[in-house]
């Protein structure tokens, strides 16, 4: 039986480079040929191996894009597997774009680490290295949890909730019904059925449309800019959201006290968030927003956490360092044109790199854009990212259109309803494939608690 | 004093549903086999409803039935009332239900097994267990010790058992037997870790104290369907059952008598079955509902008893009897048996293989309310896999795994090994994913391949099931070459179904493909129709009708089964394996998957982790 063929990004999100969407598995070339049309007029399915083609990238029958795309034929490919590797013009637009064209021919979210691990069990990578393919594949699975449960706080994830419940409910109802037919459950007309399930498409339609509208609000790095107060951190965001670099304008935060903001820097874009000061406090308001401040640090793909080099480390900073150990994170510490009291070594026992930089005066700015340039390379590139995982949702939500809708055909055929149901089901799980719910459970204890059932 | 009584293969502990297939199954396969039981006049008691099927638990039956063992056979040969539920709602969801005479039904195990070649039916309460060189041994409290290579407990609600009516409580196995108190401490000696849960039944009641004409009637079927594939003979439907409902009345009865029951003042820590609750139960968590359904059934032909199904109770005796006489055709009923909550040890199924074995003692298998299942069908089906897989492992062969894919005993098992459960599981067709293939009556084309080649199929059943599958095949290809032209005669019967007339001529298969057609629609437009049995038709229909679905639901099967066949070794130590989680590490290290696929279903096992098992195995596990 085939492996499925997946694709992800693998360059890092940065605004102005090239961009590449890599292809791997049985399909890809062919999925690639789908999407890409070399100028030439070849067939890339037809192409040898170790060749590049120029051309044109297509979705949704719109151009998207001028593009190279190499053709790597099986078994000599960094996976071993046949791959396709499309560059093209940088930025996140443009490489989300070829991704999703990608993912609607028939390709799938690569998973964490999945290139990587292809390629090991393809005998690619040596034996000896696969204890750190291990590693590297358990690290972008704890990012992909945190991307997850970024996504999943959000207003998508909200709504994609939502619309799993309402079909959940129908299925319950139903499940009760069939399950228990001693007991005076009512009937679901299969016309009421297919009223929750035809709108259950039009928001999920919705939904798609509206992500797609709105996804320059969530482009950029995750970062977050955390440290206790009185640091700088309000200074050091005004800093880098200055009026020439910031591409997009206030977004409201979750809470009132999470400042978001896209900024350029460099040729990195980051998603700014200004958290609350981390500090021990009775006051109960506050220690909701240092709660808020530190749930937000453990979502962020990036840490830039501020120190006062004029005082030195307190009880809270030492709190702030904890959450960064072994995160991509940035010592910033600021204040360097007043009297130096900070032992830098003992934050840089914590963090990935350290900056000195005077939020006030601007000094340092550069080096802090260095250093995240440095982070972010390709390296440490992550294909689970917030943005991606956002894209996954996005599919999920275009799968769950697709089963609903033969959901519907099946009722508007005259199916009987264990068929329709099996359909639904399917739709529910592709909308809980992120956090791994189960239809199943959830239809199950929703009878229980719903229906007074049983003998 | 203490003597060496016997050696067997294989000791199976208790004579309920899951003890009988459990010991069937073991003796048939050649091993040397004793089936201990408290009571032998109650072997395959019924001490609840004495019923058989329904929904989901029909198709439980005829899996069992398609694997070669007993229970399908039993119900069949005594039943009293037999019903297909669900009609109209989907072939699917079609399950079988019988009403059974119970003291019959016992009667009749009873003789199967004594009957059984090299099986041994045995009085006797098992006091202790314990393992020794490799053999475990089984004291009886009249001090007769066994040997055997393999033990199933099957010991249902006898352990620990515990019965609670209002303020009363005392040691009791079910209907009035003992029960087994000092099993329950050697388990715990050996390290067996158990825990409490409940379940209950209603009172039953003497017909000649009802009046049956202020109740509703419900009749059997008029074309009755048998469990078993092999029952050839019609199934004659012998006594109905009846309906009537709680009011107002039995409402205020309940809520003014709440404190005395055991589990509202907390006197009961065992966990209750969620789709078995007590009347005060729904009374209380559905207070909206005016009225709640009752059904009356017989227990058998030779007794006056009824079974007041929906009326399960743990309160005192004089709230019972109340409760009673304020229903519709009950106001002057004689009580029989009270109704009562009866408490339980068993096991947390998570320190099960799939195979039923225990992880930790080796030999030592659990099936049916041991193993945190409720349910006659559910104790039968968990009963034939424990003892398949202990003969298999005395005579040396490799485990019987149904998956997911297979069947709903498959489901059952993986649900139970693999998820655990928190109150005492019982069957839906909800909990299979992939119920449109695994249906009551393709059991057989699912499964008798793999009692054949087990060894509880024979020669002779497997040739006549071929046969069937040949029947079947035929029938299709005529169907697919036989071509209706467009009549009036035709269009006005589709036109009347509400689908669309013919224009040109259509393949018969086409048609059977409508959902608003089937053969007996068809029946005067194919004069050319083979007289065969009803089943076949059925087969042929159904593959036709649902081909789509199917053949996505196969494809989704095809797809969980890449997963199934990485095996995990048992020994596997998950701290040390680089980069999986600390919370994968735990659930993993404690239910011990037997493979990747079982791996990836257990909750708070990530992708990521998977992903990281898979490349441990690939680069050998003995490499580290």
């Amino acid at each position: 039986m085939e492996n499925p063929t997946i694709a992800a990004i693998s360059t890092p999100e940065s605004a102005g480079a090239l961009g590449v969407v890599r292809l791997s598995g049985d399909r890809a070339i062919e999925i690639a040929n789908k999407i890409f049309t070399p100028v030439s007029g070849a067939d890339l399915t037809a192409s040898p191996g170790y060749r590049a083609h120029y051309g044109r990238v297509t979705g949704g029958g719109k151009q998207i894009d001028e593009a190279v795309c190499l053709v790597f034929r099986a078994p000599h490919s960094y996976t071993g597997e046949n791959v396709a590797e499309i560059t093209c013009h940088g930025g996140l637009y443009i490489t989300k774009a070829v991704l999703r064209a990608a993912l609607e021919a028939g390709a799938v979210p690569a998973q964490a680490g999945e290139f990587t691990k292809r390629a090991f069990l393809n005998g690619k990578i040596d034996l000896a290295e696969s204890e750190s393919v291990m590693k590297l594949i358990s690290a972008q699975g704890e990012q992909a949890a945190r991307a997850a449960l970024n996504t999943l706080d959000g207003r998508l994830s909200k709504k994609i909730h939502a619309i799993a419940d309402s079909i959940s409910c129908v299925l319950a109802s139903l499940a009760a019904w069939v399950d228990f037919p001693y007991d005076e459950i009512e009937d679901t007309s299969p016309a009421d059925m297919k009223k929750v399930f035809t709108s259950a498409i039009a928001e999920l339609n919705e939904t798609v449309e509206r992500y797609d509208a709105g996804r320059v609000f969530t482009e950029g790095v995750d970062t977050a800019i955390a440290g206790r107060p009185n640091v700088g951190k309000s200074t050091l965001m005004n800093l880098l959201a200055g009026s020439e670099r910031s591409i997009v304008t206030e977004v409201a935060g979750t809470t009132r006290d999470i400042v978001e903001e896209s900024v350029r820097l460099g040729s990195m874009i980051l998603r700014l968030a200004d958290t609350a000061g981390i500090h021990e406090t009775g006051d109960i308001v506050e220690s909701i927003g240092v709660d808020r401040a530190k749930k937000r640090m453990q979502r962020a793909s990036l840490i830039l956490a501020v120190f006062d080099s004029s005082e030195p480390l307190t009880e809270d900073d030492i709190a702030v360092l904890k959450e960064c150990e072994g995160r991509l994170s940035i010592g910033v510490v600021n204040k360097t044109d007043l009297e130096r009291k900070l032992d830098i070594s003992e934050i840089e026992k914590y963090v990935s790199e350290t900056v000195e930089i005077s939020a006030s005066t601007g000094e340092g700015e550069k080096e802090l854009e260095n250093a995240v340039s440095r982070l972010l390379s390709a390296e440490n590139f992550d294909p689970e990212s917030p943005c991606l995982s956002g894209e996954r949702q996005r599919i999920c939500c275009v799968k769950a259109v697709e089963y609903l809708s033969e959901a519907v055909s099946a009722i508007d055929s005259g199916m009987t309803l264990d068929a329709v149901t099996v359909c639904a089901q399917c739709a529910v799980d592709s909308l809980l494939e992120l956090t791994g719910e189960k239809a199943a459970d959830a239809v199950i204890d929703s009878v229980f608690s719903r229906f007074c059932v049983g003998k | 004093m203490e003597y060496f009584a016997s050696q067997f293969d294989i000791a199976v502990i208790g004579a309920g549903h899951a003890g009988i297939e459990a010991g069937l199954a073991a003796a048939r396969l050649g091993c040397r086999t004793a089936v201990f039981t408290i009571n032998l006049d109650w072997v395959g008691n019924m001490p609840c409803n004495p019923s058989i099927g329904g929904t989901s638990k029909g198709h439980l039956v005829r899996e069992i039935d398609a694997l070669g063992g007993e229970m399908g056979v039993a119900a069949d040969k005594n039943t009293l009332q037999n019903r297909m539920l669900n009609l109209g709602k989907g072939p699917a969801v079609h399950s079988l239900r019988a009403q059974i005479d119970r003291r019959e039904y016992s009667a009749y195990m009873k003789n199967v097994l004594e009957n059984q070649q090299n099986l041994y039916l045995r009085q006797a309460e098992i006091i202790d267990l314990y393992r020794e060189e490799g053999l475990w041994y089984l004291k009886t409290r009249l001090e007769a010790v066994y040997s055997a290579k393999c033990v199933i407990i099957a010991t249902g609600t006898f352990l620990a058992g515990k019965v609670y009516v209002g303020d009363v409580c005392y040691d009791s196995g079910p209907d009035g037997m003992f029960p087994s108190t000092e099993l329950a401490l050697a388990l715990k000696k050996l390290g067996v870790l158990t825990r409490r849960f409940k379940t209950g039944t209603p009172p039953r009641v003497n017909r000649r104290s009802v009046d049956l004409s202020e109740m509703e009637l419900q009749p059997g079927d008029e074309v009755t369907t048998p469990f078993s594939f092999t029952t050839k003979e019609e199934i004659e439907n012998k006594l109905p059952c009846y309906i009537t409902y709680t009011g107002e009345e039995t409402k205020k009865i309940i809520l003014d008598n709440l404190d005395r029951s055991p589990l509202y003042s907390g006197r009961i820590d065992g966990v209750g079955p969620r789709y078995c609750p007590s009347i005060e139960d729904k009374i209380v968590r559905f207070s909206e509902k005016e009225r709640h359904q009752l059904f009356v059934e017989p227990c058998g032909r030779n007794t006056g008893e009824l079974y007041i199904q929906g009326l399960s109770s743990s309160l005192p005796e004089d709230v019972q009897l109340k409760i009673l006489h304020s229903i519709p055709g009950l106001r002057n009923a004689e009580v029989m048996r009270t109704a009562y909550a009866i408490e339980y040890d068993c096991v947390d199924p998570l320190c099960l293989r799939a195979s039923l074995e225990f992880h930790d003692f080796e030999g030592l298998f659990g099936a049916g309310q041991f193993n945190g299942s409720s349910g006659y069908e559910e104790a039968a089906a968990q009963g034939l896999v424990a003892g398949i897989n202990a003969a298999n492992k005395v005579l040396g062969k490799k485990p019987f795994i149904l998956d997911r894919g297979s069947s709903y005993i498959g489901t059952l098992i993986d649900d139970l090994v693999t998820k655990g459960c928190s109150d005492p599981y019982r069957m839906m067709t909800s909990r299979s994913e992939y119920r449109l293939v695994l249906r009551q009556d393709n059991a057989d084309r699912r499964l008798t391949p793999l009692g054949y080649e087990q060894g509880l199929i024979s020669e002779e059943r497997y040739a006549a099931f071929k046969e069937k599958l040949n029947l079947i095949e035929k029938e299709r290809g005529r169907v697919e070459s036989i071509v209706i032209a467009p009549s009036e005669d035709i269009n006005e019967m589709l036109v009347s179904r509400e689908t669309s007339p013919l224009t040109t001529g259509a393949k018969l298969s086409d048609l059977l493909k409508r959902p608003q057609l089937s053969y007996d629609s068809l029946t005067q437009y194919d004069p050319s129709r083979p007289d065969l049995d009803r089943s076949i038709f059925e087969q042929v229909e159904l593959d036709l009708k649902y081909e789509g679905y199917i053949k996505h639901q196969q494809q989704q099967i095809n797809e969980m089964r890449r997963l199934e066949v990485k095996l995990l070794p048992d020994d596997i130590d998950y701290s040390k394996v680089t980069g999986l989680r600390l919370e994968a590490i735990e659930k993993l290290g404690k239910i011990r998957p037997e493979n990747i696929g079982r791996a990836s279903r257990i909750s708070g096992v990530s992708p990521a982790d998977i992903n990281v098992l898979l490349i441990y195995l690939e680069r050998g596990a003995g490499n580290d």
